[in-house]
């Protein structure tokens, strides 16, 4: 019998009926509590710059940053200027978390399934690891130069230890059943590997491919702001330099897109690869 | 009724030639130094079927496992088909306690899986009919590309136990394979694992904790006591073959079923 017969039979009493109760904020659609989240945001933006409580110039109005993002917008739109400069950012990205996937896996691979490297080069990664990545950035300027390359290069180069890293945690994740399953059906090192370690480790891969997303953005600006070249980081900048903030601030957030459109490649990526998974489902 | 004997000394049904002979087994397990198994000396005979009963950790799966050749022996030494056993062997088919499909694989993927790993791609997709074939007789046609997420436990374990079949191994070591059953299901799956072995000449050992389950299957039921996990006894079962259902209500079945009943009580008085 289903909840909804026993809440309309007239023999139970209301109150001794246990069903499901959806708290309020459950109730609404997540967009119109993103829109709300949004609307006091820019109201209390809106008040802060109408009553003069921060200079315009740390602080454009809301007004001031719209017309603005209309501005650059269209210049996007029209393939001006702006465009060619997101196409540049946006192949550092790709080239950048590209690399950092081939070294990643290749490294991971290494690292969790070789007691070798495991022993030996592990520490060296995590050593590795723990230093501000970018401040090798003027490095990679001096060796590559002030074209894409340097960009593509920190940029990978931040992205790839949490790939690293990952992609061992994965291969560490097989359970001891598991393992032994595969051996009792006489499997291979490499079955063993591609088979059931890799497939098992996916989720744990699949996040460090999301810190890894969010790097690769990072790396690749702060190469720009730091060596030139003609991308989005150098429109940034520039705007900057000028205290031209509207401009700025309309820039960052047409360059999250790129950031929130390839976060959203892997996610996709990952609800459809790791379908089994409980936290790829529920999300 | 039963012909006892003890522990050390062989047991001689009226079967085919040894197939897994285990002598001066013991095993010490270092991380705790536990002592998992203490002296265990048996030999199978090819086409038995037989049990192995016991307390909960008393180091029935660690004899298994040491039989299959996953984990290496402290002293003593395995010998499966004239051949030590030093690591594992593609004509040993082993259940473990767990179900352990892979969530990724629907369950007749999960089936076919050995084939794949033995002979490639082509030969596991050959081996899809056979695999129908077996989940039917464990009850669960219509569940071929279900994922195993949709599985309960029990279905689970059924769908592991055709993994197992579909090499047709010579020796099947099975670790609890129908626990997560219900009675009426286990019965049944008994009597299929029953008439399986018979049909291809299998050798058998089991692990339970159900008495009757042991009786009712085996030639022989390996009696093991805890702390240390050591063979206390053989209980040889006289009831003909093939085995039925209704043959659990012979005086000869209880009486064998309160005689190992009476020997693990003991073992539990230690
Ligand atoms: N990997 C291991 N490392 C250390 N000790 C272990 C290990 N596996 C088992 N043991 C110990 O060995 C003993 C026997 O374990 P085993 O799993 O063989 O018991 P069991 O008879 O199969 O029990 P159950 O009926 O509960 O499955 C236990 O005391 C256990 O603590
Ligand atoms: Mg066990």
């Amino acid at each position: 019998m289903s909840d909804a017969n026993l809440n309309t039979d007239e023999n139970v009493t209301p109150d001794t009926v246990w069903v499901e109760h959806t708290s309020f904020v459950d109730q609404i659609p997540r967009s119109i509590l993103m829109l709300f989240v949004f609307a006091v945001f820019v109201g209390l933006w809106q008040i802060a710059t109408s009553f003069n409580l921060v200079s315009s110039i740390v602080l454009p109005t809301p007004v001031e940053t719209f017309n603005d993002m209309i501005f650059v917008g269209k210049n996007l739109l029209t393939g001006d200027y702006m465009l060619s400069a997101l196409w540049i950012t946006t192949k550092e990205v790709i080239y950048g978390f590209a690399l950092a996937m081939a070294i990643g896996f290749s490294l991971g691979i290494l690292v969790g399934e070789t007691a070798f490297g495991e022993r030996a080069i592990m520490p060296y990664l995590v050593a590795l690891d723990t230093m501000p990545k970018v401040a090798f950035a003027p490095l990679f300027i001096a060796w590559l130069g002030f074209g894409i390359e340097s960009k593509v290069a920190l940029a990978a180069f931040i992205a790839t230890f949490p790939i690293v890293v990952g992609t061992a945690a994965g291969l560490h994740a097989t359970d001891e059943n598991s393992r032994m399953l595969f051996k009792t059906m006489g499997a291979s090192r490499l079955q063993t590997l591609f088979k059931m370690k890799l497939p098992m480790g996916l989720p744990q891969i699949f996040t460090g491919l999301k810190i890894g997303a969010v790097g690769v953005m990072a790396g690749a600006i702060t190469a720009e702001f730091l060596g030139g070249g003609k991308g989005f980081g150098e429109l940034i900048r520039v705007a900057a330099s000028q205290l031209n903030t509207p401009r700025v601030f309309s820039l960052i957030l047409y360059l999250s897109i790129l950031g929130l459109g390839l976060y959203a490649l892997v996610t996709f990526a990952q609800r459809r690869i790791v379908f089994w998974h409980r936290d790829t489902v529920s999300k | 009724m039963t012909t006892i004997s003890a522990a050390t000394s062989d047991v001689q049904p009226a079967l085919g030639a040894p197939v897994y002979e285990l002598t001066h087994v013991s095993k010490t397990y270092a991380r705790n130094r536990v002592i998992a198994l203490d002296d265990v000396s048996l030999t199978l005979r090819k086409g038995s079927f037989s049990s192995v009963i016991g307390s909960s950790g008393c180091g029935k799966s660690t004899l298994l496992k040491i039989m299959a050749g996953l984990i290496p022996p402290t002293k003593g030494r395995v010998v499966l088909q004239g051949k030590p056993v030093t690591g594992t062997r593609r004509d040993i088919g082993m259940m473990f306690q767990q179900a352990t499909l892979f969530p990724w694989r629907t369950t007749i993927e999960n089936i076919v899986l050995p084939i794949e790993i033995r002979d490639g791609r082509a030969a596991a997709e050959k081996a899809k009919e056979k695999a129908r074939a077996l989940l039917d007789i464990v009850g669960l046609n219509g569940f071929e590309d279900v994922f195993p997420n949709e599985l309960s436990g029990g279905m689970a374990q059924r769908a592991s136990i055709c993994r197992m079949l579909i090499t047709e191994p010579a020796v099947l070591l099975l670790d609890e394979p129908f626990s997560a059953l219900d009675e009426l299901s286990r019965d049944m799956m008994n009597m299929e694992l029953q008439r399986i072995c018979t049909e291809q000449n299998a050798t058998a050992f089991l692990v339970t904790h159900s008495i009757q389950e042991a009786v009712i299957l085996s030639d022989d039921i390996y009696v093991m006591k805890p702390r240390p996990g050591r063979l206390a006894e053989v209980v040889t079962v006289d009831l003909p073959r093939p085995r039925t259902l209704d043959m659990m209500t012979t005086p000869k079945f209880g009486e064998t079923v309160n005689y190992i009943r009476g020997l693990l009580d003991k073992g539990e008085a230690m």
